[in-house]
């Protein structure tokens, strides 16, 4: 016999883990977690007794900001909210200023919102899907997904010229009018997407441990969900068929056929399964879209109080140069009041309550960030869990920094 | 390996010679530490997904613990509150190490110009390479990672901006508007 | 359609609901400070209004309103009757307010960050911390007098002669320009900065930023030949 089995045998209880809870403090920086957190746990064993998550390390003053610059100016900090898909906050924003100034922007300037908005919520759950997979240990899903979401850029890129932070969205309709090959790109590449997506979903989805580690794993139940205020995905799997595209449908979501997948017991892969057929549904959307979107048209409102005029005009006559730097410099000025205008973005239902004092400036510009109160969630799901449940859990919620701490 | 050989000569010959075969060896042989926080993050996966693929320079392999880490890519915005985790991980860091500021946010605070965030990581440790983009494609992010592999080679600690780079094919891309159709309005 | 929850509200409590409004197809009321947790708790439980759904919360400041400074704003939806309502109270600067942490659980969080960001406290939140910010923070950032460049670091600086930086990353980087100036205009002074001559630090940056960039390629070229010889042909490629 060994010695070490020998001190084994003899002293069995004493090497019992000593079983008061145990404070174990992870992240701010930790590897397994997308997004800077900070959670300290109060251990026994594995077992989670209670859970302090603080998140806040990436505040970065968006509402103050806001108040500081022109209603125009506040579009790339909304691009910034929610990183993963920036143009569904430019969209939430332009409506909720929309909305406050009465405007309605012509239809197809909403068709065209519609299918950019639809391209960035896939690139958003490929992105956060891809990330969750990796986190539980499965790398190639991350790598397939990346290719997916660099075929979605691509066309971004094509017509809005940036990648990532587009600042496309404008008062009263987008920057610019789509491309003249913009039908043809979004058909090119939605066909590759969704066969990229079915590989995963059969690499993921009979896969034993994928299985293990997701199912049953950070539960809650549809009361609670709606108590904590969780939206989006999160809520849906839940159970609850809540879709502010189809409970309030706004631009044209009600012209279009698709359906709301929904979970059952609100765990790791029911938010999974729920982001991977949301997947499909968007692009159901974008080709019904691309179907009744017309060929041209303005996609901007035509008043000069609102839009910028057209670049050759600036040049050339006297009162599109008056318009541009008024609007350039004094900004644009929605009358006084205030409204509350909400929309279905990559996490949930994006929230955008605004106030004008009716100067050019926002009074105030308050964003209700949908991964704010998902992740209020999270200590509910974890309680009762294991340490190994923590990063699918977070995973699946998406905690988005940008958005969750503003 | 030449220099192998020929370093059994002299003693002096024998440390400056292999000097230069540690910083070749360094400059293939990055391991890094993605200190990812925000928006920045997107391009960071960019850089290292198919398309990009950073494992073409020998730095695609992270480390997630800074204490085994050479280069720490400080990806994203620093907050007030992030300053001390920064400082922390920097100083856990062993020698030689390199820092590159990825995008705006970390070379200057970027827009973010308020209350909340640092100015740029160089007010709170020492920076090699400024990748200035919001951010920055990942053809600059590339061209970062070439410009700190030359200074290492180099020995160079003065940091350094990313030159923005010129490719005249790149007109040829851009798309035409159907603002020039007669129909098209604005 | 979310009209017939206010009038249920009107029935219900009657001269506590102080003002109700609508403005673009948004329904508010204004309640009382007394009955503000009845109200919201009869929003969730009434089977007409069934508000099963925690919106938001949130604060707005109003420093030159004559009266309380403060408006809290709470949004809630019902998932079932499709309705929303938006509940608003007026507290006063250092008045806090009942919490709703018993009603919904989501308003834990939303609670502190108020409190955060405006300094209104909460009586009866279970752990009223600071959620956003560090705990050495003074002062509350959304406040309309706080500055909004009044940064209180945790880390010292580096001295700044040891920085070295390049142009385009000057020491003096950064925009400081703000429309408002919510201090003068407190004071009485001053209510808007033009903001043509704007920018009322003074625009600091004067060249455009890729002319600096060429001035400084320029520079580097003429320091540094052997270095940039091989980034121009990087650059042709
Ligand atoms: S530089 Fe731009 S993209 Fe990068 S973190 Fe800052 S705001 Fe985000």
């Amino acid at each position: 016999m060994e010695p070490l089995d020998e001190i084994l045998e003899t002293t069995n209880d004493l090497l019992e883990l000593p079983a008061e809870p145990m404070r174990l403090v992870m992240g701010p920086s930790h590897p397994a977690m997308h997004g800077t957190i900070r959670m300290v746990l109060d251990l026994k064993g594995e077992e989670i007794l209670d859970v302090d998550v603080q998140p806040g390390y990436l505040h970065r003053g968006f509402e103050k900001s806001c108040e500081r610059g022109t209603w125009q100016q506040v579009f790339p900090y909304t691009d910034r909210l929610n990183y993963v898909s920036p143009i569904l906050n430019n969209i939430g924003y332009a409506l909720a200023v929309e909305k406050l100034c009465e405007i309605e922007v012509p239809i197809r300037g909403q068709y065209y919102r519609v299918v950019l908005g639809e391209l960035a919520r896939i690139a958003d759950h490929l992105v956060s899907n891809g990330a969750a997979s990796m986190e539980v240990g499965a790398f190639t899903p991350l790598l397939w997904l990346l290719k997916a979401r660099e075929w979605v850029f691509d066309v971004l890129e094509a017509e809005t010229g940036a990648r990532v932070t587009h600042s496309f969205g404008r008062i009263g309709g987008m920057a610019m009018p789509p491309t003249p090959n913009f039908k043809e790109n979004v058909r090119a590449i939605l066909p590759k997407v969704l066969e990229t997506v079915q590989e995963v979903e059969d690499l993921l989805v009979p896969n034993r441990i994928f299985m293990d580690r997701t199912q049953g794993v950070g539960g809650i139940s549809k009361e609670r969900a709606l108590q904590y205020g969780l939206t989006g995905p999160c809520l849906r799997a839940a159970g609850v068929p809540y879709d502010v595209r189809k409970d309030n449908p706004y631009l044209v979501y009600d012209r279009f056929e698709f359906e709301v997948p929904i979970g059952e017991d609100g765990d790791a892969w029911d938010r999974f399964s729920v982001r991977l057929e949301e997947i499909r549904q968007s692009a159901r959307i974008i080709e019904q879209a691309l179907e009744q979107m017309p060929d041209s048209g303005p996609v901007s409102v035509d008043d000069p109080r609102v839009m910028l005029p057209e670049k050759n005009e600036v040049y050339t006559t006297i009162e599109a140069t008056i318009a541009h730097f008024k609007l350039v410099m004094e900004g644009f000025k929605p009358p006084p009041g205030e409204v509350y205008s909400f929309t279905e973005a990559g996490n949930g239902e994006l929230g955008f309550y605004i106030i004008s004092d009716g100067s050019g400036t926002p009074y105030r510009v308050r964003v209700r960030p949908p991964c704010f109160y998902n992740l209020h969630a999270c200590r509910e799901m974890l309680i009762g869990g294991n340490i190994a449940d923590i990063i699918p859990t977070f995973g699946t919620i998406n905690m988005i920094g940008g958005e969750c701490d503003r | 390996m030449g220099e192998m050989t020929l370093s059994q000569g002299g003693e002096g010959f024998f440390t400056t010679r292999f000097d230069e075969l540690l910083r070749w060896a360094r400059r293939y042989s990055l391991f890094q530490y993605p200190f990812s926080t925000a928006c920045c993050a997107m391009e960071f996966f960019g850089t290292a997904s198919p398309k990009y693929d950073i494992a073409r320079f020998g730095a695609e392999a992270p480390r997630f613990s800074p204490r085994q880490s050479d280069v720490l890519w400080v990806v994203g915005t620093i907050s007030q509150r992030q300053g001390p985790v920064l400082k922390r991980i920097y100083e856990q860091m062993a020698d030689p190490k390199w820092v590159i500021a990825f995008g705006t946010c970390a070379s200057c605070g970027g827009f973010y110009d308020n209350y909340a965030t640092i100015p740029g990581i160089d007010k709170v440790i020492p920076t090699d390479v400024y990748i200035p983009g919001c951010p920055p494609r990942p053809e600059a992010v590339l061209d970062g990672l070439m410009l700190l592999m030359k200074k290492i080679e180099t020995g160079d600690r003065e940091p350094r901006v990313v030159p923005p780079r010129e490719i005249p094919q790149l007109a040829q891309l851009r798309y035409g508007r159907d603002a020039d159709k007669p129909e098209g309005a604005k | 359609m979310s009209e017939a929850v206010v009038q249920r509200l009107r029935e219900h409590f009657g001269e506590k609901i102080l003002e109700s409004s609508s403005f673009r197809g948004d329904e508010e009321v204004t309640v009382d400070k007394a009955s503000y947790a009845e109200v919201i708790r009869f929003l969730r439980d009434d089977p007409e209004t069934a508000m099963d759904l925690f919106g938001d919360l949130t604060a707005v400041d109003w420093p030159e309103r004559e009266g309380p400074r403060f408006d809290v704003v709470v949004f809630l939806r019902s998932i079932e009757k499709r309705h929303r309502i938006r509940v608003r109270v007026r507290v006063a600067d250092g008045e806090s307010v009942p919490t709703l942490t018993d009603i919904y659980a989501g308003a834990n969080w939303a609670e502190r960050e108020c409190f955060d960001m405006f300094g209104i406290r909460f009586d009866g939140h279970p752990d009223l911390r600071r959620i956003l910010l560090y705990d050495e923070f003074e002062g509350h950032p959304l406040r309309k007098d706080y500055p909004i460049d009044r940064a209180q670091p945790l880390v010292e600086y580096r001295e700044v002669s040891d920085i070295e930086k390049l142009p385009p990353f000057g020491i003096e980087q950064g925009q400081p320009f703000a429309r408002v100036d919510w201090e003068a205009r407190l004071a009485g002074r001053n209510k808007q900065v033009s903001p043509s001559l704007g920018v009322h630090q003074g625009q600091r940056r004067m060249l455009s930023d890729s002319e600096i960039a060429r001035a400084e390629r320029e520079r580097l070229k003429r320091e540094t030949p052997a270095a940039d010889a091989e980034g121009s042909s990087d650059g042709a490629k």
